[in-house]
């Protein structure tokens, strides 16, 4: 689904990846663990094609688009839900669901997003600056699920959000994983990362240092604590 | 006076206010989504008016033709400009775009100048619009309630392709955050330049409009713009209902200027920019940024 090799990337003239190497196959949940300033949201906008200073080779479902801006690979059947949630203030909650064009077809229907995200259903007509944190993530995860993208790039959605929130995205996260989408999930909550996740790439100075097993995280758990200096 | 006069003066107002509303209207969606104050608007107001008369003058076309066929021929001599020029400033300071802009009017119409001389050419009436109706306390010829028409049919046909359609949704969001929108799948860029193509479509389209009433001429681009850059101020830089409000309303209220105090029509709209500028500095209808 995804293969990453000898990515850099640069923002202006800082040089922030150095070289990430990572892959993704089709139905896994996979997740970059680092310490804030690692790369790992560089990362996931140099997929995207949003950081256009990048070299090396990403391939996504077998096409290279390591120059291709981010509306091709989009088009590819890519989903991106960003740190920052990115929801339009001046469109109300419908108009932001409705929002991104459908990608390829098995999106989930309106009806399967209002009854995953119940919130959104009674706040449809609310302009997107009236939402909470929680709504606007949870908007921001439904928006990408609509559109039929198998291959879903998520960044921090449980940053700043409180312990109910996170667990019903948790939920979320375990019916995107029975819908068989493949997800690159970038967490700072190791705890919730682990839940999900079949496997963990740890991120360092811009370069993978690590990579974790489902099954080798109990045995690994204090050579984790130590990368993320908690 | 009379209230002959009045309505008159009245209807006049509603006309140039028409003008001012789709000028104004074509800048701030071009302002919204580009960030360039297109002070070249005028000129493309201008290119309407003479590519309407030009189609005549040389191929016979007749009005309703030009009324597609101008506009279209803006938009796209705008869309050439946005895609050679004009895009290559979008990451410098506003000001550039306004001087990149200024320096394109000057030269378009430089060249009508040089061409076609100051002295302005006729242009006919299109026959099923000729004569007009006694309506008791007024003569309203029927060309100019069409202008009126058409012109709030276009005005209001833009807010709500804006408002309330798909393509209008891609528009707002892409003002937000236009990087999001392109990581959604869709093509921003292309969408630039449509929308520069749109806003200044809708000046050619205005200058279509006029070319029957007021002469064709090679300056009457340099005469609008600066009251519409007073429109857009008040208004509201950026604001699409602004615009329209705003452009109806100062042109009506030029219009009873010059029936009640003609001395003052020429500066009315600016003394109302200086109030709007001492109480809300965003416009009528624009936000705090």
């Amino acid at each position: 689904m995804l293969e990453i090799a000898g990515l850099h990337g640069f923002y202006g003239e800082s040089h922030v990846l150095h070289g990430v190497d990572l892959s993704v196959r089709a139905g896994e949940v996979v997740t970059i663990v680092g310490r804030n300033g690692a790369g790992k949201t560089t990362t996931l906008r140099a997929v995207m094609g949003i950081l256009q200073k990048r070299s090396g080779s990403i391939r996504v479902m077998g096409t290279e688009t390591i120059k291709l801006p981010p509306e091709r690979v989009a088009r590819l059947g890519v989903g991106y839900v960003p740190e920052e949630r990115g929801i339009f203030a001046s469109l109300n909650v419908t108009e932001n669901l409705m929002l991104p064009p459908t990608l390829a077809p098995g999106g989930m229907t309106t009806e399967e997003i209002y009854r995953l995200f119940p919130n959104l259903k009674d706040r449809a007509k609310s302009q997107g600056s009236k939402l909470t944190g929680g709504e606007q993530q949870m908007l921001a995860i439904a928006r990408v699920l609509r559109t039929g993208a198998k291959f879903l790039l998520l960044d921090e959605p449980t940053e700043g959000l409180a312990p109910v929130i996170v667990q019903q995205i948790g939920r979320v996260l375990e019916t995107i994983k029975e819908r068989n989408l493949t997800v690159l999930l970038v967490e700072q909550n190791f705890r919730f990362a682990a839940r999900v996740s079949d496997r963990h790439y740890v991120m360092e100075s811009g370069k993978i240092i690590d990579a974790i097993g489902r099954s080798e995280i109990a045995g690994k758990m204090e050579r984790l604590e130590e990368y993320l200096g908690v | 006076m009379s209230a002959t006069a009045l309505f008159g003066q009245l209807l006049l107002g509603l006309i140039n206010g028409s003008f001012y509303a789709m000028l104004s209207l074509g800048l701030a969606i071009i302002f919204g989504l580009l960030a360039i104050v297109n002070a070249a608007q005028g000129a493309f107001y201008m290119l309407g008016a003479f590519i309407a008369w030009m189609l005549f003058q040389y191929l016979g076309i007749g009005y309703w033709a030009s009324f597609v066929l101008a506009p279209l021929a803006v938009a796209i001599i705008g869309m050439i400009l946005e895609r050679t020029l004009i895009r290559r400033v979008y990451n410098l300071d506003h000001l550039y775009g306004l001087l990149l802009t200024l320096g394109l009017f000057q030269i378009i119409q430089g060249m009508f100048v040089h061409w076609y001389g100051t002295s302005g050419q006729p242009y006919d009436y299109p026959d099923i619009l000729t004569g007009g109706h006694n309506l008791g306390f007024m003569f309203l010829p029927t060309y100019r309630a069409w202008v009126v028409v058409a012109s709030l049919i276009f005005c209001f046909g833009t807010w709500y392709a804006i408002e309330k359609t798909r393509l209008g949704a891609y528009l707002r969001a892409a003002t937000e955050n236009p990087t999001l929108v392109r990581a959604f799948g869709i093509n921003v860029p292309m969408l630039v330049t449509l929308a520069f193509g749109g806003g200044v479509a809708l000046a050619g389209l205005a200058g279509v409009l006029a070319a029957p009433i007021y002469q064709v001429n090679p300056l009457m681009g340099g005469n609008i713009l600066t009251t519409v850059f007073a429109v857009v101020v008040v208004g509201g830089f950026g604001s699409i209902l602004g615009a329209i409000v705003t452009g109806l309303a100062l042109g009506v209220l030029e219009g009873f200027s010059k029936v009640f105090y003609p001395e003052a029509s020429n500066m009315v709209i600016f003394a109302v920019m200086i109030v709007v500028l001492m109480i809300k500095p965003a416009g009528l209808f624009g936000r705090e940024r």
